[in-house]
């Protein structure tokens, strides 16, 4: 094992095991391991996950940092790259996605549009970035971010990951977080822990201010 | 071109042959005949029939708001060249009812759901008329006039809080939810009961049952998250054993608003909203809006510009079908590997686009009247490298490797036949028509920029299965090779663009539709000034959504092991048929 940063230097190896033999904590070598061997869900959205697909391609090979295993199934990964524009009709699913993952489990926002909402911000039909339903480890800016600064991004993962300690990680600690609530698609998006929000909202007498408002607004 | 395609070109008066039914579109600016919404069937029909305009290519609807109308818009071809016929039909726009021309034209399946769910436009007569970009029970119809979002701040753009103030501030705080929704009055939550799903499966669930055998069917769900779909692409098909008896595509679930964001930005902002269109090719997306606008302002690019323009338009479309052979290959099972071949061509026409553009995927490269920049230095000897050492050689290399491959021709031939009266009748365009027997390009059907200049040969197989799509993919990325040489050889030097370079640009009012040959069909973009500084109409042809229309015929009767092939073969791109 070539990697200096395993080893504790506190120890003393008899001379005729070095080499072979390291010691070392239980946290480091668990966190070493698992920032080794991420995989990412194979769930491409829209332009950034050609980027991503180019991440895995020969030029810049995620494979140097184990991350070349795609799942297609949430069950056997361990982050997911939100690589796109999140649509309203589509964020049930992902929220489904994300409650299907085995913990930990890791999100990267990839893009403008994931992040928050992007160059199609202002549309009916799209989500003001993902971390309004999700929990978002990594933002990564660009439309689309080039795979570089993807790479960048993943590379901040890992070195999330190396520094969660198993006893203080959440991931380990009693109550665990519960699932995400799946969004409903009404006659807009609803997120089942607005429905009051939405129930007051809607149902408030009508002001006689508002007209006035818009004129205000159109002078 | 020879003698017989001139006389193609002719677009007859029809007023004068349907006189009483048919008129001219007397506005100023505006093309084509308005046609009462009664005779539109038999007008249309006869049209086809009579007159052998074949193909309807694209229907929308405007909404003009301040006459209180609605406009149904169409385009009929000949799918033996030629321009557009433009036919019209204006209806009161509360009242909005069109009669359907799905049981004339397979093509207008989608774009009649597509204009009802963002118009409100009722087709009577279309058996299926869903929602399809958004869902079923979305409120209002959001390319209406006066629909406004949720995050609504003005008509146009550039908005006054932004500029010239220059207030910044998050859209969140103004809206009640702190999110991008807003709901009807009255409506209660708890009490919503989602629709559509239900409806979807119960028909699936109807077709293909024996009475005799007590045969059942399984239906089966595909998508969004699938990754054979090439992104969020859903279908639902019932199975006979392993056959395929049933499929509907669902879409929408990249459906991010391009139509409406479009009508309220300026011209010049929607360069870079359509690189994020077909985000594989931006540049030949760049080139059709490019076309439209220019089309309204009667100006023309000057000769250096149109060669960078082609010689970009080419490059995209060579590394868009090397793409798809990756893509292929990853249909048929072998992952991966094959992909990376053909990734590492992709990033060497990539490398180009960031030279001459800035960006590796979004070029925003086009302006109106020319492009942004010229080529930097030594970029045209790279291209040289590519196209006459580097892109010859890889075809070959990828034709030895696919072509007579055994797995390859066994999965490929005979899948997923297309005859040609299907594909012309389903609006199916570039390498799916043209694999289908239907020599029709518009480079050449309806030239435009400097391709009546260039010799190159349109594709054609005749067997309309995912081989020959193949395999004319293949041809036609040879010929782009070809036309890339000559333009290479050819480019003069010279300005790059007509005019000054303008943010502002002055469109007189009129409609135009401009379309291109892009690597996946025809793109057209059809736009509509009121001499404002913003389109009152921005519509996409989107030939990955228009090409969709013959999946399930190309899948009914197969495997359904074949579906993903099927699919990949059709080459779409999830930004273009969602938009």
């Amino acid at each position: 094992m070539s990697d200096d940063s395993l080893q504790s230097s506190n120890y003393d190896i008899p001379p005729e095991m070095q080499g072979t033999v390291s010691i070392t904590s239980l946290d480091k070598v668990y966190a070493w391991s698992r920032k080794n061997s991420m995989w990412p869900m194979m769930f491409g959205l829209a332009c950034c996950a050609i980027e991503m697909v180019v991440l895995a391609a020969s030029r810049f090979d995620i494979a140097r940092f184990g991350m070349e295993v795609m799942r297609p199934s949430p069950r056997q990964s361990d982050f997911l790259i939100v690589s796109g524009t999140v649509t309203k009709k589509m964020v049930p699913q992902i929220v489904r996605l994300y409650n299907q993952m085995p913990e930990p489990k890791y999100v990267v926002a990839m893009g403008a549009c994931a992040s928050g909402g992007g160059p199609f911000k202002e549309g009916y039909s799209v989500v003001s970035g993902i971390d309004k339903f999700i929990p978002v480890d990594v933002y990564i800016p660009g439309c689309p971010p080039t795979p570089q600064a993807l790479m960048n991004g993943l590379i901040a993962l890992t070195k999330k990951v190396d520094k969660e300690r198993i006893k203080t990680s959440k991931w380990y600690s009693k109550g665990a977080e519960a699932a995400v609530p799946v969004p409903v698609l009404g006659p807009d998006l609803m997120d089942p822990r607005k429905y009051a929000l939405i129930y007051e909202q809607t149902h408030r007498p009508i002001e006689p201010e508002i007209p006035a408002e818009t004129e205000q607004k159109e002078g | 071109m020879s003698e017989e395609q001139i006389t193609v070109v002719q677009i007859p008066d029809i007023s004068l042959q349907y006189e009483g039914r048919v008129v001219k579109d007397a506005r100023v600016g505006y093309s084509g005949f308005i046609v009462g919404a009664e005779h539109l069937l038999e007008i249309v029909q006869s049209l086809r029939d009579e007159l052998g305009f074949d193909y309807l290519s694209s229907v929308t609807g405007v909404d003009y708001l301040p006459e209180g109308k609605m406009e149904v818009v169409y385009h009929l071809y000949r799918s033996i060249g030629g321009p557009a016929l433009v036919l019209k039909v204006q209806v009161p726009r509360d009242e909005a009812v069109v009669p359907s021309l799905y049981h004339l034209f397979k093509s207008a399946d989608w774009q009649e759901r597509e204009a009802w769910d963002l118009l409100g436009i009722r087709f009577e007569g279309h058996p299926d008329l869903r929602r399809i970009l958004t869902w079923e029970g979305f409120a209002g119809h959001p390319l209406r006039k006066d629909w406004k979002e949720p995050y609504f701040e003005e008509e146009t753009k550039p908005f006054k809080s932004r500029w010239p103030e220059g207030i910044t501030g998050h859209i969140e705080d103004k809206n009640p939810f702190h999110d991008n929704v807003q709901y009807p009055d009255g409506f209660d939550p708890e009490t919503w009961v989602p629709q559509a799903e239900e409806a979807l499966y119960t028909s699936a669930k109807k077709i293909g049952r024996d009475a005799e055998l007590h045969t059942d069917t399984i239906v089966v769900n595909l998508g969004p998250q699938h990754p054979s779909t090439h992104g969020v692409f859903r279908m639902v098909a019932a199975l006979d054993g392993e056959q395929v008896v049933f499929l509907k595509p669902v879409m929408g679930y990249l459906h991010r608003n391009h139509e409406k964001i479009g009508e309220r930005n300026t011209y010049l902002q929607n360069m870079p909203f359509t690189d994020r269109l077909d985000y594989v090719s931006s540049m030949s997306n760049n080139f059709g809006y490019a076309l439209a606008v220019e089309k309204l302002m009667g100006i023309k690019p000057p000769e250096r510009a149109d060669y960078i323009r082609v010689m970009m338009a080419e490059l995209t479309r060579w590394m868009n079908h090397v793409f798809s052979f990756g893509f292929l290959w990853n249909d048929l099972g072998s992952y991966f590997t094959p992909m990376i071949y053909a990734l590492e061509e992709r990033e060497l026409v990539l490398d180009i686009f960031e030279a001459v553009s800035g960006s590796r995927m979004m070029c925003n490269y086009f302006r109106f009247g020319g492009v942004a920049r010229d080529l930097p230095v030594g970029v045209l000897d790279r291209v040289k490298e590519l196209v006459f050492e580097r892109m010859p050689r890889r075809l070959d290399d990828i034709d030895k490797m696919l072509t007579t491959n055994e797995i390859v021709r066994n999965r490929c031939i005979g899948c997923g036949v297309l005859t040609a009266e299907q594909a012309i009748n389903n609006g199916a365009s570039g390498p799916n028509l043209r694999a289908s027997g239907v020599p029709y390009d518009i480079r050449r059907a309806d030239p435009y920029s400097i391709y009546d200049r260039l010799d190159f040969d349109v594709v054609v197989h005749y067997h309309g299965d995912v081989y020959d799509r193949y395999l004319t993919r293949l041809d036609e990325a040879r010929q782009s090779n070809r036309i890339l040489q000559q333009v290479v050889r050819d480019i003069p030097e010279g300005p790059i663009m007509t005019g000054k370079p303008a943010y502002q640009v002055r469109v007189p009012a009129g409609d135009a539709y401009g379309r291109v040959e892009g690597p996946k069909g025809e793109l057209g973009f059809y736009i509509v000034s009121t001499g404002k500084p913003n389109p009152w109409r921005y519509h996409v042809r989107a030939p990955s959504f228009i090409n969709l229309t013959s999946l399930e015929d190309m899948c009914r009767g197969g495997k359904i092991a074949d579906v993903v092939l099927n699919l990949g073969a059709v080459d779409i791109v999830l930004g273009e048929v969602d938009r």
